[in-house]
C-alpha cells in the first residue's frame, strides 16, 4: 500500500554514534569512543546515547518537551526496552514500534500519517542499537571469539533523532510504501543480505509501480541494510524477479557506514544503520540541494534465536518512504 | 521466485571462505598450542617430585589458567577468531567459552547471572563429554574387561 503525505516536513536530525562507526567515512553531532561510555553496563551506555540523541535533536531545534506532540522510537531489545527507558524521562507520549532494521522507515510511516491532517504539530522518531547489547542478545557472549562467515554484518554502535513537522521546511515526506511479509526460506543466521532481498525487491517494485515513478526520477535509491553481498544479490533478484534495472543511483547503507579496515565483514546493520547514513550524509545534501529526490528502502530480518534453533526460517518485512527537497 | 531458485542466486553471490587457509592456520596454530603444552610438561616434569602424568596436569591447569586470563583481558576472542579451530578445538577453547559466558552474565547477580548461564556455551561439551565417557566406559568393560 502506498501513502501520500502533504502536509509532512523534516525539520532536523541528531546523530551520535559509537565505536567503529567514528571511524568511518561520515560525521556525527556527537561520538563516543567507548562500549561503555562511563556506564557500567552496555544497555545503560544505549540508553544514555539515546538520551543524548533526543536532547540534541531539542536543542537543534529549540523546542521542549511540550512542543512535541508524540515520540516514536525502536531498538533491537526484546520489548523495546532502551526506548522505553528513555521516554519515561520526557514528558512526551510514546509508541514504540519494532521492525529491526525497517524500524526507520515504519516509524516515518506511522508519524507522517498521524501529523498529515494536523497543523502545527511535531514528532519525534528515534532509532538505536548497540553491537554489544545486540551481540549478547541475538548471538554469542560479547568476549566469545568464533571465526564468523564473510557475510555476516556487524550492528551499528549508535542512537539518531528526526523530527518531522507541518511546518514547511525545504524537506518533504512525499510518500511511503508499506511492504510485505516475505520468507525465501532461508535459515543463516550470518547472511541477513540473502534474507531481505526479496522483501526490500517486493517494496522497491511496489512502490515504483503504485507512485508511477521509474528508478531514474530517483537521485538516490537507498536500501538499508543489505551488506556488501547482499547489494550485489539485490541488483540481480531486481533484475531477475522485476525486470528493473539498478544502475549508479543505487547505494545500501550497510557498505557507507563502515570504512573496511576494522574487521567488519559484510558492513553494517541494525535499526540505526540506515538513519545514521542518511542523517549525517544525505539530509545534508538534500538541504544544499545536491539531491533532490530520495527513495529510502529499510530491510528488516526477524530474528528470534528461540525460532533459528527450533528450524525454522528468517521473515523480512521493508518499508520505503521517499523524500523530496523542494 | 521459487525458493528453491533463489537459494542457489544467493549461493552464486555468496563468497567463498577459504578453506585451505583456514586448515592451514588451524593446523599451523593447533600444532604450536601442542608444543606449547609439550614444553611445560618438560619443564614441570623436570622438578623433583612431579612425575610426568602430574605435569600433564600441571600443563592443562597453565593453559586454562591463560586462556581465561586472555579472555579476562578483552584480547583471547579476537584471536580465536582469527586462529579458528586451533585455538577453540583444544582445552583453550573450552576455557574461553565459559570464562566468556561468566564475564557477560556478571551483571546479573552471582546466582541468575554467572551460576545460572557460566555453562552456557560449554554446557554442551560438559553433558555429552559425560555421556560418552559412560557408554565408552560400560564398552569397555564388557567387551575388553575394565
Amino acid at each position: 500500500m502506498n501513502i501520500k503525505f502533504n502536509n509532512v516536513y523534516v525539520e532536523d536530525v541528531s546523530t551520535v554514534a559509537g565505536p567503529f562507526v567514528i571511524d568511518g567515512p561520515l560525521k556525527f553531532d556527537d561520538i563516543f569512543t567507548d562500549f561503555y561510555d562511563n556506564e557500567d553496563t552496555f544497555e545503560k551506555c544505549e540508553i544514555k546515547e539515546l538520551k543524548k540523541a533526543i536532547d540534541i535533536l531539542l536543542n537543534k531545534t529549540n523546542k521542549n518537551e511540550k512542543d512535541i506532540a508524540f515520540g516514536m522510537g525502536s531498538d533491537l531489545m526484546n520489548q523495546i526496552t532502551i526506548t522505553n527507558y528513555v521516554f519515561e524521562k520526557y514528558n512526551i507520549p510514546f509508541l514504540g514500534v519494532y521492525n529491526a532494521c525497517a524500524s526507520m522507515c515504519e516509524e516515518i510511516l506511522i508519524a507522517s500519517s498521524i501529523l498529515d491532517k494536523y497543523k502545527d504539530k511535531n514528532s519525534i522518531i528515534t532509532t538505536s542499537s548497540h553491537n554489544m547489547t545486540a551481540e549478547r542478545q541475538y548471538r554469542n557472549p560479547v568476549e566469545y571469539g568464533s571465526p564468523k562467515p564473510k557475510t555476516t554484518t556487524f550492528t551499528v554502535t549508535g542512537s539518531t533523532g528526526m523530527l518531522l513537522t507541518n511546518n514547511k521546511t525545504n524537506i518533504k515526506v512525499e510518500s511511503a510504501t508499506i511492504g510485505k511479509v516475505i520468507d525465501m526460506g532461508i535459515n543463516d543466521v550470518y547472511d541477513m543480505g540473502s534474507v531481505m532481498t526479496p522483501s526490500a525487491a517486493y517494496t522497491l517494485n511496489e512502490h515504483l509501480k503504485q507512485t508511477k515513478t521509474k528508478v531514474s526520477d530517483y537521485d538516490l535509491i537507498l536500501t538499508g541494510d543489505l551488506g556488501k553481498y547482499g547489494k550485489d544479490l539485490f541488483k540481480e533478484y531486481v533484475k531477475e524477479e522485476y525486470d528493473i534495472t539498478l544502475g549508479d543511483n543505487y547505494d545500501d547503507s550497510a557498505t557507507m557506514i563502515y570504512d573496511y579496515k576494522d574487521d567488519v565483514y559484510a558492513g553494517g546493520s541494525g535499526p540505526s544503520c540506515l538513519p545514521l547514513v542518511v542523517y549525517s550524509d544525505i539530509i545534508p545534501k538534500m538541504k544544499n540541494k545536491e539531491i533532490k529526490k530520495v527513495l529510502l528502502i529499510a530491510t528488516g530480518a526477524l530474528m528470534s534465536p528461540t525460532t533459528i534453533n527450533q528450524k525454522m526460517s528468517i521473515p523480512s518485512v521493508s518499508h520505503a518512504i521517499c523524500l523530496e527537497a523542494i | 521466485m521459487e525458493k528453491e531458485k533463489y537459494k542457489k542466486l544467493t549461493e552464486k553471490f555468496s563468497p567463498k571462505e577459504n578453506k585451505v587457509k583456514n586448515m592451514v592456520v588451524a593446523f599451523i596454530i593447533g600444532g604450536l598450542i601442542g608444543l606449547l603444552g609439550q614444553i611445560l610438561i618438560t619443564i614441570y616434569s623436570s622438578f623433583d617430585g612431579i612425575s610426568i602424568n602430574e605435569a600433564g596436569s600441571l600443563m592443562m591447569v597453565t593453559i586454562i589458567f591463560l586462556s581465561c586470563l586472555f579472555t579476562a583481558l578483552g584480547f583471547f576472542d579476537n584471536w580465536v577468531s582469527k586462529a579458528g579451530a586451533g585455538l577453540f578445538v583444544p582445552i583453550s577453547g573450552f576455557a574461553h567459552a565459559t570464562t566468556s559466558s561468566a564475564l557477560e552474565y556478571k551483571k546479573e547477580g552471582l546466582v541468575f547471572g554467572i551460576g545460572s548461564n557460566i555453562f552456557k556455551l560449554s554446557g554442551s561439551v560438559i553433558l555429552y563429554g559425560v555421556v560418552s565417557a559412560y557408554i565408552f566406559g560400560i564398552i569397555r568393560f564388557l567387551f575388553f574387561g575394565g
